[in-house]
């Protein structure tokens, strides 16, 4: 009886959705969207709030922001604040998380043991994982990637030493001083921000040449100090989730 | 195509947290709710013959025909906080199951059924 009444329902909104959807004025048809007539068009020509000019890869000096990456751009540029409200809801999930398993005590146990080759090619493994989590934060305003999916590799490392080696224990208190110094830092460089060009979290270091290491003001910054707030805020979880024996 | 897909999921994951009782599948289908709108912001942003909106030294000038970056700004965004959510979802989960030895929201007795 639920089901059918579900199935009902879930029909109805459906038709709601796709009548609603492809019967709107304006709604592009799939691959037809017209980005030039959108707000993405100043993102990607880079002249929200300056003259038009053209964009060269290693070229072009001084824009307004310098970064490579246009998603890039947008995320830790032009809609900082909304990043810094992104970074604030995964902190307060992870206070939920670490309140929620404070009564827990001791570790999970595997029903099976961690066998040589985990054990010994884990090690082997692990820094690199760790090197490619931060090559990955670091050059987040030049290639795919950024702070987020950099930060997640870098848990990823440790939940593999978890899962390696059943004694493996991380310092946490170090991981939370991290998280907590670089999420003040992301906050007091929007302040600087403020002190300087009057407005929060403006880019107002020399944004440099498009394309090298060296180049779009705070992006880099900012993204290296999101990459450590969410692989130590991750490594909190996985720590977190691991707490508890099983009957 | 991949926007109707991505409705399809919407669809699927409305019907997962309807007729489920279990704490996990309600996580995963909200997890499925969610992949699915992901998608379809993304596709709303799709230009044919697109290219990815990242200069390079191939793509190396900005009058080239670029897919639509603010949708991706957006979805990944949502991909966070979904994450965010999901971790205390479980973190509730497994809290649940501590106190009331079930997972299923139909057997946990209160003090007046129970």
């Amino acid at each position: 009886m639920k089901r059918i009444f579900a199935l009902v329902l879930v029909a109805v909104v459906g038709i709601l959705l796709f009548s609603g959807i492809y019967s709107m004025e304006g709604f592009p048809r799939y691959g037809e969207a017209e980005v030039s007539e959108r707000v993405s068009m100043s993102y990607i020509d880079k002249n929200v709030t300056r003259e038009n000019q053209e964009v060269v890869f290693g070229v072009s000096e001084n824009l307004e922001t310098g970064s490579a990456n246009i998603v890039t751009s947008i995320i830790v540029n032009y809609r900082s604040f909304d990043t810094l409200g992104e970074v604030t809801v995964l902190f307060v999930s992870a206070l939920g998380v670490s309140l929620l398993f404070g009564s827990f005590e001791g570790r999970l146990r595997s029903r099976y043991k961690p066998n040589f080759i985990l054990r010994t090619g884990s090690k082997v493994v692990f820094p690199l994982i760790l090197v490619m989590g931060a090559y990955i934060f670091i050059h987040g305003h030049l290639s795919p990637g950024g702070g987020f999916p950099g930060g997640s590799m870098i848990a990823s490392a440790i939940l593999l030493m978890y899962l390696a080696d059943e004694d493996f224990r991380v310092r946490i208190d170090d991981f939370k001083k991290t998280e907590g110094i670089a999420g003040a830092m992301y906050v007091l460089l929007g302040l600087v921000g403020l002190m300087i060009s009057n407005y929060f979290l403006s880019n107002f270091l020399d944004t440099g040449t498009v394309g090298t290491l060296f180049s779009a003001g705070i992006i880099p910054v900012v993204y290296v100090l999101v990459g450590l707030k969410v692989g130590s805020e991750l490594t909190g979880i996985i720590t977190d989730f691991l707490k508890g024996e099983v009957e | 195509m991949i926007q109707y897909a991505g409705i399809m999921l919407i669809l699927i994951g409305i019907y997962g947290l309807l007729t489920q009782s279990n704490i996990i599948k309600i996580i995963v289908s909200l997890n499925i709710f969610e992949l699915g709108l992901n998608v379809f912001i993304i596709s709303v942003g799709f230009v044919r013959e697109g290219i990815a909106p990242i200069l390079t030294s191939v793509n190396n000038h900005n009058g080239l025909v670029f897919v639509d970056p603010l949708p991706q700004a957006l979805v990944l965004t949502a991909i966070v906080i979904g994450l965010g959510t999901t971790a205390l979802g479980l973190a509730f989960a497994r809290s649940i199951y501590r106190q009331h030895g079930t997972l299923n929201l139909d057997e946990i007795g209160g003090p007046s059924n129970g």
